[in-house]
């Protein structure tokens, strides 16, 4: 921790193929395989919210999808709306900011504890399913917009340039500006990391008791952090909706927030890249195997889950960097064993 | 006059239903403080063991009372051994690999059974007050209500058992000094509170059928009211769901089923942040 992202390699690294990816890729890919990966990206943002709170502000929320769902559908109904989709984006990152830190203070001031966190996000996600599933009859509308209850919102306008509500973004378009919406999430949340607030964060995720202490305050800290999560994770439901032009009461499903839950896990909670890397890696493995159809998504889910809680604690991105590193500290050791005493760092 | 007394039925109804739906979590969480997060999937579990024994042939009686509470009971007492003790201690942990579970238990259900409804009438007929008529059925969720309360507190307050539970809750490693064997305390507990949950499910089965999927319409009630009531299994769960079972009636009686739900979580949200330390944090110090 005490490098700063000036110096991190990693970082720039991660830069150059965010970017690389994002100006190459149109080109060499067919409009298939762009829309494939449209996805993944849009995916990653998601992760990403969850990635933060969860690995820089120590807030475990099993209710990640109720801040999808919400952006989604804020995006959807106001850009129906609208007729343009400029503010209604902006719209689907206030809002859910604005709603987990409301929900955000009643759980962090009341002081609520892991166990008890992780049931009220849940609890808050299953009443927003409910009650949009609620919502098919003609009599709940806003404004043009008919919510379609368990139907769904269909024909939910495409991207367009901010400002020319005729100019559509076509797919390769969509994909390079929602790489760059990548890009900067990722940048913006490295850049909150390294600040003094993401140290003070980090520590609170560390030590709550020692943070507080030590004269920070803990619970503003945390509704802070909880509420960008939140509107992230809104964003990304803005760019679902508007990838799929429909959007339906699933957003805000549990299998929604578990997938959040599994990617950062798998990639290891703590890092950015790693969540990122699940992402890819777990979409592609489960549309590999749905296309089998023997086993269903809860079943992949859950399982993968569970092997990773018992058997892989740490994640991927954590355990590949601790055995190259442990490899490489191996074979040092090895050619320099009296330097070292052919002892294998611990900690790394 | 029969109104009121319809409405006060109504009122002991919706306490009971939370009352059972929470029971057999709050066992769990009041000893060993871990939310089981399949809570719902055993729910559905003994539901399922019920219709299908029931359209097997066995007496519906035999099937809630007898069947359901033991198979999930048992698969609670596996679940532990296998998976839960490896986790105590890690919080985080246990609620994840608890909610895989719960995932898992969807996925595995709906392979077997079929993405369906399923069911059985309900037993009993009605009864009639007044205008109106009653499901005799209610009467049987307020009787088993009570009896589950009533029978955790005796067990707890008379038994042996009970005072070596009560040690273990209030401090495993001195009860360990003592020569207790607080993992077995642990399994018996999470068997008997799967049980307990097991037996919710099958009484809940003949009103509402059972689809993989069920779950999602009992846990949000079941963990609001286990962590409103907050670790002690009969205060808690007693005062929670007094409250919010009348507050949610109430809500349903206003405006349909619909916000009764959201009632439930803004009210135990309000109280949550006024009662940080949960009802039986602050009221109920002493009690179980």
């Amino acid at each position: 921790m005490e490098k700063t992202l000036a110096k991190d390699i990693g970082f720039y690294v991660m830069l150059c193929i965010g970017l690389a990816v994002m100006f190459v890729g149109p080109v060499v890919w067919d409009l298939f395989e762009i829309m494939q990966i449209t996805q993944y990206v849009v995916l990653s943002v998601y992760a990403l919210s969850l990635a933060y709170i969860w690995g820089f502000g120590g807030i475990l929320s099993f209710g990640e999808a109720a801040f999808f769902g919400l952006g989604a559908y804020t995006f959807a109904v106001a850009s129906i709306n609208m007729g343009e989709t400029t503010l209604p984006f902006a719209l689907s990152f206030i809002l859910p900011a604005a709603f987990g830190a409301a929900l955000g203070y009643f759980m962090f001031y009341g002081r609520l504890s892991d166990v008890y966190l992780g049931v009220v996000t849940m609890v808050v996600t299953l009443i927003f399913w409910k009650l949009i599933n609620h919502t098919a009859g003609p009599e709940y509308s806003i404004g043009d917009a008919r919510l379609g209850g368990y139907n769904g919102i269909p024909s939910i306008p495409v991207l367009n340039v901010p400002g020319d509500p005729a100019a559509w973004l076509d797919p390769a378009q969509m994909f390079q500006v929602f790489m760059g919406i990548l890009i900067v999430v990722y940048v913006f949340l490295r850049v909150i990391i390294a600040s003094d607030f993401g140290r003070i964060s980090v520590g609170i995720r560390e030590n709550e008791t020692r943070s507080s202490l030590l004269g920070y305050d803990v619970r503003r800290h945390k509704v802070i952090v909880f509420a960008i999560g939140s509107g992230i994770a809104g964003m990304a439901g803005a760019m679902w909706a508007t990838y799929q032009t429909f959007i339906d009461p699933n957003a805000f499903s549990l299998e929604m927030s578990a997938k959040a839950l599994v990617w950062v896990m798998a990639g290891g909670v703590g890092t950015l890249a790693g969540p990122i890397l699940a992402v890819i890696l777990l979409q592609w493995l489960s549309l590999k195997l749905g296309t089998l159809h023997i086993l269903n998504n809860y079943v992949i889910l859950g399982a993968i889950m569970m092997v990773l809680v018992l058997l892989l604690p740490k994640g991927l991105l954590p355990t590949i960097k601790a055995l190259t590193l442990r490899l490489w500290f191996l074979g040092q050791s090895r050619m320099t064993s009296d330097a070292t005493g052919g002892k294998v760092p611990s900690d790394v | 006059m029969d109104y009121v007394l319809i409405i006060v039925l109504e009122m002991l109804r919706a306490i009971s239903w939370l009352v059972l739906l929470a029971s057999g979590l709050a066992i769990i969480f009041g000893m060993m403080r871990v939310i089981n997060f399949a809570h719902g999937e055993f729910l559905m579990l003994g539901g399922y063991i019920t219709i299908m024994t029931h359209n097997a042939g066995v007496p519906l009686w035999i099937s809630i009372l007898v069947l359901a509470p033991l198979t999930v009971g048992l698969f609670g007492v596996l679940v532990e051994r296998l998976i839960i003790r490896h986790l105590y201690g890690r919080i985080i942990d246990s609620l994840l690999a608890t909610w895989g579970r719960s995932l898992l238990m969807i996925g595995g259900i709906t392979l077997i059974f079929g993405n369906t409804v399923q069911g059985v009438s309900t037993p009993l007929g009605g009864l009639a007050i007044g205008d109106y008529q009653v499901p005799l059925y209610n009467f049987v969720l307020i009787g088993f209500a009570i009896a589950i309360m009533a029978t955790t507190w005796a067990v707890l307050k008379f038994t042996k058992a009970g005072l070596i539970a009560r040690a273990t809750m209030q401090n495993p490693d001195m009860a360990e000094t003592l020569g207790i064997r607080t993992t077995w305390v642990y399994m018996t507990t999470f068997g008997i509170g799967s049980a307990v949950t097991g037996l919710a499910g099958g009484l809940v089965a003949p009103l509402t059928g059972v689809v993989p999927s069920m779950s999602v319409n009992f846990v949000g009630q079941s963990f609001i009211t286990v962590i409103t009531g907050g670790a002690s299994m009969i205060a808690g769960t007693l005062s929670a769901s007094t409250l919010l079972g009348t507050i949610s009636q109430g809500m349903t009686f206003a405006t349909g089923p619909v916000y009764g739900d959201a009632a439930l979580l803004l009210a135990a949200l309000v109280l949550l942040r006024v009662l940080p330390q949960d009802i039986t944090g602050r009221i109920f110090k002493k009690s179980l």
